[in-house]
């Protein structure tokens, strides 16, 4: 339960939705200036757009998650039984991105390996 | 008589101690806790789905670029490189804005408004449906990409094109390894260009397009497919509640509009997992 007056509250919900369209246009905007669409031959490392992409989609997550379903306004045990599990998921990507990018390492290795790319066979 | 009873044991359980019951555990009553605990092993399905994605893109060389796969707009426009998700994206964002604003008006304890802010965003939800119902179809019409099979493939060399395939590519255009292209049907068969390799130690040899990662289409149709169906059930559900509320049942239950709070955090989650999927599959 929120302690917030209704106007308030409706302050914050239009702030919030604000805040998190800005983010999506800047989002999709440095996605394609990054590849070079938007200034003839200018690039930026793929890392990089990447590494900014994944933290504004946690702060957009933070948002949604903070304001729009409230955990802002739970108790402490609440937002902690909720949050605390999720980071088990830091591991799982590190873990199975690590096995894929080994499985792709070991390609050479295989005897008959499934071909990345299939000939067309009409 | 049989309030006044019900608010009698209230005030009993309040004098027991924490085992006696009649205390909410974290201040949320059971319904909310248990939708918190719904929603995050829906996370963790969730999770599995779109780290297994990321597991099969990395295991493979190539894979299709985003923002070539994803650049056709309603009305035959072409090469408007992520422009149709964005709005896809706006729409569910709006949703979640006007499920909040249904939310706040059901602790006002105005009907109307919550009758009328739920009516927006199921309109939202339906809207998002249709826009993936297009993208979909142009995806397995338009251009022939099934779960099994993915046109979409990506050069690994650099070379020339020595056909051109009526649409985009040009016979003598070249390209450089990491871009994209889609292999078109004519006549319902598969008409993959031949090209020439121009640099590294295939030089000078003649190759044919061919197919990108099979996983592809099956991780795209799977997830955004999953995602699409969880929108589906929340419009039902949204459905379900908005009828509720406009009959005035909410009206007299002691929790109130509870329910619209508990199919909003539900909706929030839909929009919050769009946030991932736009994530993996549209910007990295």
């Amino acid at each position: 339960m929120s302690h917030l007056t209704y106007d308030q509250s409706k302050t914050i919900a239009t702030k919030t939705i604000l805040i998190l369209a800005v983010i999506t246009v800047f989002e999709v905007l440095f996605a394609l200036l990054g590849k070079g669409y938007l200034v003839e031959g200018f690039h930026i490392p793929h890392w990089i757009t990447g590494g900014v992409m994944i933290v504004l989609s946690i702060v957009k997550a933070y948002l949604i998650v903070y304001e729009f379903m409230h955990m802002k306004y739970e108790v402490p045990g609440l937002v902690k039984t909720v949050l605390l599990p999720t980071l088990l998921l830091v591991w799982a990507i590190i873990a199975f991105l690590a096995e894929g990018d080994y499985w792709n390492n070991s390609r050479a290795r295989v005897k008959n390996p499934v071909p990345a790319q299939t000939e067309v066979n009409n | 008589m049989a309030s006044a009873s019900i608010e009698h044991a209230h005030e009993h359980t309040q004098q027991g101690s924490a085992w006696a019951g009649g205390k909410e555990p974290f201040k949320a009553s059971y319904g909310k806790l248990m939708m918190w605990y719904f929603l995050l092993s829906d996370a963790f399905t969730f999770s599995g789905f779109l780290i297994a994605y990321g597991a099969l893109r990395f295991s493979m060389p190539t894979w299709p670029v985003p923002d070539f796969v994803f650049s056709t707009f309603p009305g035959g426009f072409h090469h408007k490189p992520l422009l149709f998700v964005t709005v896809m994206t706006f729409i569910l964002l709006a949703s979640s804005f006007t499920m909040v604003r249904a939310v706040q008006e059901g602790h006002q304890e105005n009907k109307r408004g919550v009758v009328i802010w739920m009516l927006l965003t199921i309109v939202g939800g339906l809207a998002f449906l249709g826009c993936q119902a297009w993208e979909w179809n142009t995806l397995i019409g338009g251009e022939h990409m099934t779960v099994k099979v993915n046109p979409f493939g990506t050069h690994t060399e650099t070379g020339v094109y020595l056909e051109g395939d009526g649409h985009d590519v040009k016979k003598g255009d070249t390209f450089q390894p990491g871009m994209s292209y889609l292999i078109h049907k004519h006549d319902n068969e598969w008409a993959p260009l031949k090209y020439k390799v121009t640099e590294g130690p295939n030089a000078g040899v003649e190759k044919s397009q061919a197919f990108g990662p099979k996983a592809f289409g099956a991780l795209f149709f799977f997830i955004t497919g999953f995602h699409g169906f969880h929108v589906l059930s929340g419009v039902a559900f949204l459905l379900i509640i908005c009828l509720n509320s406009a009959t005035g049942l909410y009206v007299n239950r002691k929790n109130g509009y509870e329910m619209v709070e508990k199919i909003g955090l539900y909706w929030h989650f839909v929009d919050l997992v769009w946030v991932f999927v736009f994530l993996c599959f549209y910007l990295l």
